[in-house]
């Protein structure tokens, strides 16, 4: 056991221990710096001007760095996680967070020219939800909620709520959907995502 | 399909009726009960648009700038809002009447006729709605999910306010026969113009997903709900409490 990981568990626990504790629990301006960090890279990114190849992996590690993708995965794969074995589902995780990043990356010219202007936030569940609006090129301004926790041990976006339409339901539909249709194979599902988005 | 619409209408109706003029409680879930019905119509959809619709907004999107198709789908927005005052009047929304008939008369006007949203701009915002919200704030129930033809997803509710919609438009009435043609021309055309403006969101909903079906009725479903609801933030899972609760 390495010491990253390590420390990683106390905090984990320290976490559980004092989780009713507001003082631990994640502050709405630390949410709200963060999504403002984010949007500040994905602009950077945009502004640089690189090649569209080049943009899609500077985005994947925005989705990396600001994204809790591991518990993304771990939802859209479902109840589906808990007959599969420790090394299924984890194979399944990596090959989630290629795919994701790919299709999400791929679309990222939606954001050239637009603004996300955050407005604020409030803490609810065991998260915190930071509203914003954004200003896209030719569109309408529209509501963007992203919901932020700290539970994976810092800060991360797990979720992306846009007028009203929730990515990790409709990911998690479109995992299942795929499941299903490989009969509940993990195995099989984590070989096609890793050639799909 | 018609009577079934017909007898919905009707029940629609009684409910409306029953219930007074209390708003529909925001639907949950999903009520899909003729799914293999609206599968079939699903699938003519999709092969209409990859034959026809994608392309042509495509040829549409890319012979006009962006500017020029702003225009047409401003100028055939503007031509809704008298409409749309009328239901507001109806759902007794006194001040997004005023509002909308502003945005009218503003629009009208200084905006050339409708082709500038100079409303907006002015911050007068969008605040769309159709006989489906109307029903919808005299309590009458969403109803069963419905994917229709050429229009796409929708429920009872609201095909029977697209039904309304387009018998009660004032411009049935008002309009001379030039002005009828540009204001079917410019929503036929506005139709185009967000095909292609939403064409990556609509491509991978409808030809990257494993079940674009079900993802368009996810889709609709929720940004519909959203919208009812005045855009009341819709609840959502803690993925933390049922990944980690759980073990």
């Amino acid at each position: 056991m390495n010491n990253k990981f390590s420390r990683r568990a106390v905090v984990a626990s320290l976490a559980a221990l004092t989780l009713p504790l507001p003082a631990f629990a994640l502050s709405g301006s630390a949410a709200e710096s963060l999504v403002n960090a984010a949007v500040a890279d994905i602009n950077k990114i945009i502004a640089s001007g690189k090649s569209e190849r080049a943009m899609q992996s500077d985005f994947q590690r925005v989705f990396e760095r600001y994204a809790d993708v591991n518990i993304i995965a771990l939802t859209t794969l479902g109840p589906a996680r808990r007959s599969a074995s420790k090394a299924e589902v984890s194979a399944f995780v990596k090959a989630f967070k290629g795919y994701f990043t790919r299709k999400y990356g791929k679309r990222f010219h939606e954001f050239v020219g637009g603004q996300i202007i955050v407005e604020g936030s409030r803490a609810s569940k065991s998260n915190v939800e930071v509203q914003s609006t954004a200003k896209l090129r030719g569109s309408a301004p529209f509501k963007v909620t992203w919901l932020v926790s700290d539970k994976s041990g810092s800060p991360k976006i797990f979720n992306i709520i846009i007028e009203g339409v929730n990515t990790l339901t409709s990911e998690r539909a479109e995992i299942g959907a795929m499941l299903d249709k490989r009969r509940g194979d993990i195995g099989a599902l984590t070989a096609d995502l890793n050639k799909l988005g | 399909m018609l009577n079934v619409l017909i007898k919905r209408l009707c029940a629609v109706s009684l409910a409306v009726a029953v219930a007074g003029c209390t708003a529909a409680p925001i639907g949950v879930g999903v009520n899909d009960p003729i799914e293999t019905q609206n599968r079939g119509t699903h699938s003519v959809n999709r092969a209409i648009d990859k034959a026809f619709v994608s392309p042509a907004s495509k040829g549409y999107g890319k012979a006009l700038p962006m500017p020029v198709r702003t225009g047409v789908s401003n100028f055939a927005s503007n031509l809704n809002l008298p409409g749309q005052v009328l239901n507001n009047l109806l759902q007794f929304r006194i001040e997004n009447a005023g509002h909308n008939a502003f945005r009218f008369l503003v629009n009208t006007t200084f905006g050339f006729g409708g082709v500038l949203d100079v409303a907006t701009d002015a911050g007068l915002d969008n605040r769309f709605t159709d006989f489906g919200e109307t029903l919808h704030v005299w309590g009458a129930p969403e109803g069963a999910y419905l994917e229709l033809p050429l229009v796409g997803p929708s429920t009872e509710r609201h095909a029977a306010g697209r039904i309304v919609d387009l018998l009660m438009n004032p411009l049935n009435f008002g309009a001379e026969g030039s002005l009828k043609t540009a204001a079917t021309g410019a929503s036929v055309a506005a139709r185009f113009g967000d095909r292609y403006q939403y064409s990556d969101l609509i491509d991978s909903v409808l030809y990257e997903s494993e079940d674009s079906y079900s993802q368009a009725r996810l889709l609709y479903l929720q940004s519909r709900r959203f919208k009812l609801s005045g855009g009341a933030q819709p609840d959502y899972i803690d993925p933390y409490e049922d990944v980690y609760g759980n073990e």
